[in-house]
C-alpha cells in the first residue's frame, strides 16, 4: 500500500520538475513555483501519509508487540519508514529532472539544495507530528480531523494570524516579534529561508531587511536549521514516549 | 516461572484489575478463568508487556519485565483475534515472523497438522476466521519457548482440529512446559488444565484444582461449579 502511494508521488514530483524546468527555462522562476508547491504539498502529504499509514498497520504493530522486539524500535522504524520514503520521492523526483537540465553547471544549485533540504525536514516534520496523533488518538476520524487541522493551522490560518498581529501592533516595532513568530512555525521559517535565499527580499520591504540581516547571516542559517531540527526532535522524542506509556 | 504482585489497572474509570497476585509454578496447564470482562486478556497482555500495569510488579522467569523485551524470546502468545495484516500471504508472514524471533522447521510440522498447505499462498485478508485461527497457532507453536500463552485458543475451529490443539497442548505439557489459556468452553479446561484461576471483579477469586473447587462449590460437576460461583456474586 505505501509503496505504490509513493511511487505516484515520486512520480508526481517527476513530472513537476520536468514541466517547469523545460517548458518554462527560466531557472529561478522555476525554483520559486516549486517552493510554493513543496511549501503546502509536502507537509499536507506528510501529514496525511503518516495518519493513514499509522492506523492502517495497527493490527501489524500489534503482532510485532508480543514478539521480543522493543517498542521504541518498532515505532520508530515505522515512522523512518514512512518519513524516509516520502523523503527519497521528493528528493529523487526533483533531482532527476534538475540533474538532466544541468543543474551541477549553473548557479541555482544551492537555491535548489536549500528546496530540498527544507523539504526534507518539512516531510520529517509533519509525518513526525501525524505519528503524534495518530499514537494519542484511538479513532481514526478524529484522528484524521486533527490532522488536517494542523496542516491548516500551520499552512494557513498561523500566516493569517500573525498578519493581523502586526496590523494591530503597527505602532510598535515588530521586528524581534516577527522574527520569532516565523522561527515558530516551520512552513513560515523554511518560506523565509528559501524567499531570502533567492535575493528577493526586497519585496518584503522594511521586514525584508531585518529578516535579511538576520537569515542571510551564517548565524541565522545555523539558527534556523537549529530551528527545524528541534522540530523534528521534539516529535519523535514524543513518538517514544507515548509509545512506551500506550495500552494495546 | 510467572510471579505477579499486586497488580493494578485502570482503563479511563473503569478498573479493570484491582490487587492481583498470582504465583504460577513451572510445568503444567493453568486456565484463568473470570466472566467476560473481567480482566483475563488484561492480566495476559500485561505479562507480555502490551498493557503497562498502572501499579505491582511482574517477573517472568526471575527477572522483572519493566523495561525489558529480551523476556519475550521466552513466551509463544496466542493472541485472542487473528488480527493480521491482510495483504500478506500466509508464508511471508510466517517468514517476517521466523525472521524476527530465530529459525525454526517446526512449522512446517505444524503446517501438515492443521492442513494448511492449499492457503500458504493465500492473502490473510482472504481466509476464513477458523484457517486465520490456525495460521495464529502455527506462528504460536513453532517457536520451542518454556511459556506458552494461549488467549481463547478454541474460537472459530472444526472439531478435528480441536482434537488436534488438545494432543499438541498436552505435548508441550509432557516436555515440562508451562501453559496458560484462558477460555469459556469449559469441557475443554475441564479436559486439559491441571489448576484453574478464577477471576472475578478484578481479583483472583479461586486457585486451585478442579477437584477443590467442586468440593468448596459443594457442586458435582465444574460447570455448575463454575456458574454458583457466578450466581453468588451475581456478576
Amino acid at each position: 500500500m505505501r509503496s505504490r502511494w509513493s511511487y505516484v508521488y515520486f512520480a508526481f514530483y517527476l513530472l513537476l520538475g520536468v514541466v517547469l524546468l523545460f517548458l518554462n527555462n527560466d531557472l529561478s522562476k522555476a525554483v520559486i513555483t516549486l517552493m510554493n508547491v513543496i511549501i503546502v504539498l509536502v507537509p499536507l502529504i506528510g501529514t496525511i501519509f503518516g495518519v493513514m499509514y499509522y492506523y492502517n498497520s495497527q493490527e501489524f504493530t500489534e503482532l510485532l508487540l508480543a514478539q521480543p522486539i522493543k517498542r521504541s524500535s518498532i515505532f520508530l522504524g515505522q515512522y523512518l519508514g514512512v518519513a524516509l520514503s516520502l523523503s527519497m520521492s521528493l528528493i529523487l523526483g526533483l533531482g532527476i529532472p534538475f540533474v538532466f537540465y544541468g543543474l551541477f553547471e549553473s548557479s541555482a544549485i544551492w537555491d535548489f539544495s536549500l528546496l530540498l533540504i527544507t523539504g526534507t525536514f518539512l516531510t520529517l516534520i509533519f509525518t513526525a507530528l501525524a505519528f503524534n496523533i495518530a499514537l494519542s488518538n484511538e479513532n481514526k476520524i478524529k484522528g484524521f480531523g486533527y490532522a488536517i487541522l494542523l496542516w491548516l493551522f500551520l499552512a494557513v490560518i498561523y500566516d493569517g494570524l500573525f498578519l493581523m498581529t502586526l496590523i494591530l501592533f503597527e505602532d510598535y516595532p515588530l521586528d524581534k516579534v516577527s522574527l520569532i513568530g516565523t522561527m515558530l512555525n516551520p512552513i513560515d521559517l523554511s518560506r523565509t529561508l528559501i524567499l531570502l535565499k533567492l535575493d528577493i527580499s526586497a519585496l518584503l520591504g522594511y521586514t525584508g531587511a531585518v529578516f535579511k540581516q538576520f537569515f542571510g547571516t551564517s548565524f541565522g542559517l545555523i539558527v534556523s536549521f537549529v530551528m527545524l531540527t528541534i522540530w523534528v526532535v521534539m516529535p519523535v522524542l514524543r513518538i517514544v514516549f507515548k509509545s512506551k506509556k500506550k495500552d494495546f | 516461572m510467572v510471579t505477579i504482585e499486586n497488580l493494578h489497572k485502570k482503563f479511563g474509570k473503569n478498573q479493570v484489575l484491582s490487587g492481583v497476585d498470582l504465583n504460577i509454578n513451572e510445568g503444567g496447564i493453568f486456565a484463568v478463568l473470570g466472566p467476560n470482562g473481567s480482566g483475563k486478556t488484561t492480566l495476559i497482555k500485561s505479562v507480555l508487556g502490551m498493557v503497562i500495569p498502572d501499579k505491582g510488579n511482574i517477573t517472568v522467569l526471575g527477572k522483572n519485565i519493566k523495561k525489558n523485551s529480551e523476556y519475550r524470546h521466552k513466551i509463544d502468545y496466542l493472541p485472542q483475534i487473528a488480527n493480521f495484516p491482510s495483504n500478506l500471504r500466509v508464508k511471508e508472514l510466517i517468514k517476517m515472523i521466523k525472521d524476527l524471533r530465530k529459525p525454526t522447521n517446526e512449522d512446517e510440522r505444524l503446517i501438515e497438522l492443521f492442513r494448511l498447505e492449499p492457503f500458504l499462498d493465500k492473502k490473510l485478508g482472504n481466509l476464513s476466521g477458523g484457517t486465520k485461527q490456525k495460521v495464529n497457532l502455527v506462528l504460536t507453536f513453532m517457536f520451542d519457548s518454556p511459556l506458552i500463552i494461549l488467549d481463547e485458543p478454541t474460537t472459530g475451529l472444526d472439531p478435528i482440529s480441536l482434537i488436534r490443539l488438545k494432543d499438541l497442548i498436552k505435548a508441550e505439557k509432557a516436555k515440562g512446559k508451562t501453559v496458560i489459556i484462558t477460555s469459556h468452553i469449559m469441557s475443554f479446561v475441564e479436559e486439559i488444565s491441571d489448576e484453574i484461576v478464577f477471576i472475578l471483579e478484578g481479583k483472583i477469586y479461586f486457585k486451585g484444582s478442579i477437584q477443590k473447587l467442586k468440593t468448596k462449590t459443594n457442586q458435582p460437576d465444574f460447570e455448575h461449579a463454575i456458574a454458583s460461583i457466578l450466581t453468588d456474586n451475581h456478576a
